[in-house]
Formats: structure tokens, sequence, C-alpha cells
């Protein structure tokens, strides 16, 4: 399974995915700027990303609980979603996502 | 302010978890801990990003909320006196000549203290920033992430962005000496208090105040000053006149001022520190929980526990270099039943 993330560059990187992994920790563990601080407890809404609009309809719909968190994305779209709330399975295989700027781990440097 | 310092054994930067537990732990060894934290209240991202929810990987709790773990923790501290010093953060930290360091904050708080424990987890609690070219420009003048002063707002043109509690708490609390006040929310739904929602839906009603569906566009106004605020909405872009905004998306953790400390830090992010006393490249200067690194590390709370016990060890030894530290257990060691006011 693989997904495609666009970054906050604009850079697109092709990921191999895991049946059952969130969206979040594929994107973390392979390295991408992903702040994700809650680390997946849908509490913080730093691991915001884009969906594709062409794979929106494909994914189960935000529960309330997402839709209260991402009321505090301040950069949100018609198509943000949390990221730890997406769960990798067969038919996401493809999937086509954007990180969002709020989702940035900020550096020291 | 020579004057007003405090001296202390150990200054603990961060009153999450893992800062908690270092006072137990320093406090076992007989060091005296004063704690610093940004927020208003101890418990770090426990209390402030998930107090209900639960967690289910503490040792010995088959599950436990943030806030009950934060609870718990105070009442474990409770016999080592730690003082606790909230709603500021630490800015400087500088090594004096007799090898202390002196901490200072950015409420000028200024501390004398032989070591110093960064368990600042992710780094300090800042206002989410909204994503509008120049707001920078604009913070401190007229865009403000919190009220300090209701009299800056008295017949002003505000604007407030958000769909929580404080959101929805200053709409209430500033209406009433505002020129106008808009509300502006991504929907048409709010998820604070079920009575604040009715309260400013009233207001509304009354044409007291507006109600806007939409998303910041962008800022117009000159050297500072708020004149307009530009907004998308599904009818297109509105733009508000305001010479106030409130932008109230919750708080994120920034590394802020640890940055500039000279520590050795990891992929610019988290500090390098050795597993045997979890010290900085700095002696005297610890960190442990989140924001620590070295190999193999996880960030779980269960392994800032363990980062503290060794450093206590290891932060003894350098407050107090000509006492021997004595290795003992609570269950058998009447000396440390003492401390803990239990013999």
């Amino acid at each position: 399974m693989r997904i495609f993330v666009t970054d906050q560059n604009g850079i697109e990187h092709e990921l191999e995915a895991l049946e059952g992994w969130r969206v979040m920790e594929v994107i973390r563990d392979w390295g991408l700027n992903i702040k994700a601080e809650c680390g997946g407890s849908c509490a913080c809404a730093t691991c915001h990303i884009f969906v594709d609009p062409e794979w929106q309809e494909r994914l189960n719909p935000p529960t309330d609980e997402e839709e209260d968190m991402l009321d505090s994305v301040p950069d949100y779209e018609a198509n943000s979603r949390l990221s730890c709330q997406i769960l990798m399975r067969e038919d996401l295989d493809g999937l086509r996502v954007r990180l969002a700027d709020s989702a940035r781990q900020d550096e020291a440097a | 302010m020579s004057g007003n310092e405090i001296v202390t054994d150990v200054v603990i930067i961060g009153a999450g978890p893992v800062g908690l537990f270092a006072v137990f732990e320093l406090g076992l060894v007989d060091l005296k801990c004063h704690v610093i934290d940004i927020l208003d209240r101890p418990g770090g991202q426990c209390a402030e990003l998930y107090p209900e929810k639960p967690i289910y990987d503490i040792p010995a709790f088959p599950e436990i909320s943030g806030q009950g773990l934060t609870d718990n923790l105070m009442k474990q501290i409770a016999p080592f006196g730690a003082e606790f010093h909230f709603s500021q953060m630490v800015t400087n930290v500088e090594r004096l000549d007799d090898g202390a360091f002196r901490v200072t904050t950015d409420a000028d708080e200024v501390f004398v203290a032989k070591a110093i424990v960064v368990a600042a987890g992710g780094g300090s609690f800042q206002p989410k920033r909204p994503p509008v070219d120049n707001v920078e420009a604009y913070e401190g003048k007229s865009v403000f992430y919190a009220v300090r002063k209701m009299e800056d707002f008295r017949d002003q043109d505000i604007v407030i962005v958000g769909g929580g509690d404080s959101a929805l708490d200053w709409t209430l609390n500033l209406q009433p000496l505002a020129r106008s006040l808009t509300l502006v929310h991504r929907r048409d739904q709010f998820r604070g208090h079920a009575d604040s929602v009715n309260k400013m839906r009233a207001l509304v009603e009354e044409g007291k105040i507006n109600f806007i569906t939409g998303q910041l566009a962008r800022l117009e106004g000159e050297d500072g000053q708020l004149s307009e605020v530009v907004f998308k909405t599904a009818g297109g872009e509105i733009g508000v006149p305001a010479t106030r905004l409130l932008p109230f998306f919750g708080l994120t953790m920034k590394l802020g001022p640890v940055a500039d400390w000279g520590l050795d830090l990891h992929d610019n992010a988290l500090i390098k520190v050795d597993t045997e006393k979890f010290e900085t490249s700095v002696p005297g200067i610890f960190a442990i929980g989140d924001i620590n690194w070295y190999p193999g590390k996880l960030k779980l709370i269960l392994s800032g526990f363990h980062e503290g016990a060794l450093m206590a060890q290891a932060a003894k030894r350098i407050v107090h270099p000509d006492q021997k530290v004595i290795f003992q257990y609570t269950t058998s060691s009447t000396n440390l039943q003492k401390k803990l006011g239990v013999a």
C-alpha cells in the first residue's frame, strides 16, 4: 500500500503504508514535517492535512470529536482532516494528501 | 533585581507529569525545588491538551485521565513543599562565577540554583497564529491572543474568531463595551458550553452582535493598527471594519527560548542528553521527558519518570558534592518515610 503526501514545500513523497496504521503515523515514520504533538489522540489538530478532493468521499466522514478539533486549525479548508483519524486500509491504497502549514514542526534554527 | 532573587537547590522548568515527578525524586535526596510553567496550573500537556482522555500505559494504572494523573502527582509530591511559579516563561539562563545558574522569567522573577532540570515537553504553550500575511506586525497593537485589560477593548470594533469557550466567553464579556462586535467561525456549530452558545445566539437575534460563517483571509491596516479584517465565506469575501482582532485557535507548543541556552540539540528541536545522568552538554543542566533525545528515546511518560530518578542522583552530587548519596527504598527506609511524612 502506498500514499502520496505533498509536504509544506510542495514536494510530493510516495510513502509505503501499512494496514491499520494512522496516516499521521505513516507520515511521521517517514520523517516528513508533521508535529502531531498529542500523539494521535485527536486533541491538538497539529497533524492537519488537506485531502485530495477525489479521495475525500472515500474516507469515513469525520467524527464529532474530529470536527470539534478542526475548529482549532487556523488554516481550515473544506477538505481539511486530521491525519491521526484516518486508518489505512486496502481501498485507501494510493491516497493523496497535502500537509498543512499548521502541521509544521517548528525548528529552533 | 538582585535583592529579590530566589535562591534554591534546583529549578525545574515545566510542571507536566515528568517535571512534577522530578520534585519527588529530588525531594527524596533532600533537594528543594522551584517549578516554573507557562500555563496557569500544573499538568502540562496532560492538563492542557487532554485532561479528560484516558491514558493506558502508566504502570499500575490500567486507566487514568490526564487530569487524574496530574492530581495524583500533586498529592504524591506534596510532602516536599516545592514552590510553583505559573503563567511565566523562562527567558534566560546564565552561569555565575561560582558555578550556579541565574534563571530569569518573562515575569521578571529571578532564581539562583545549583542545577536546572528542563522538563518542558514540546516547549512552551503559545497561541496558534492565524496564517495571514503580516499578522506579526499587528500583534500586541491590535491583534491579541488573550484579553489582559478589558478597558483596551472599550469602544472598539472587535472581531473574535473561533468556536470554543474562549471565543464565546470573550464575545459575551466584551459585547457590552464594544462599539461593534463580530464573531466569526468556520461553521455554525460551537463546541463551547451550551449556555454560552445560547446567550451568544440571543445577542445575534437582538442585533447586538454579528455572526459570520467563514475563514480569515487577510488583514488591512497600517503601522500595526487594523482597519478591516477580510473573511472568505461561502458567498465570497466579506470585509468587516475592525480595530481589534482576537483569534482563538487554541495553543500549541514551541521550543522557544530553550534553543538559545547553548545546549547541544538533536535535529534542532530536542535537547541531547546522556543516559546515565540525563545531563545536557552543559554540566548542571539536565533535560528529562519529551524534550530530550538519546539513542532509542521513546516519548512516554514512564520514560520521563525513569529519567527523573537517575537525574536526581546526579543532581544531588552537584548540589552537595560533599555528601554521600545512599541508595534507599521507600518501603524500608525510615529516613525516606520521614521525608514523606508517613513515619
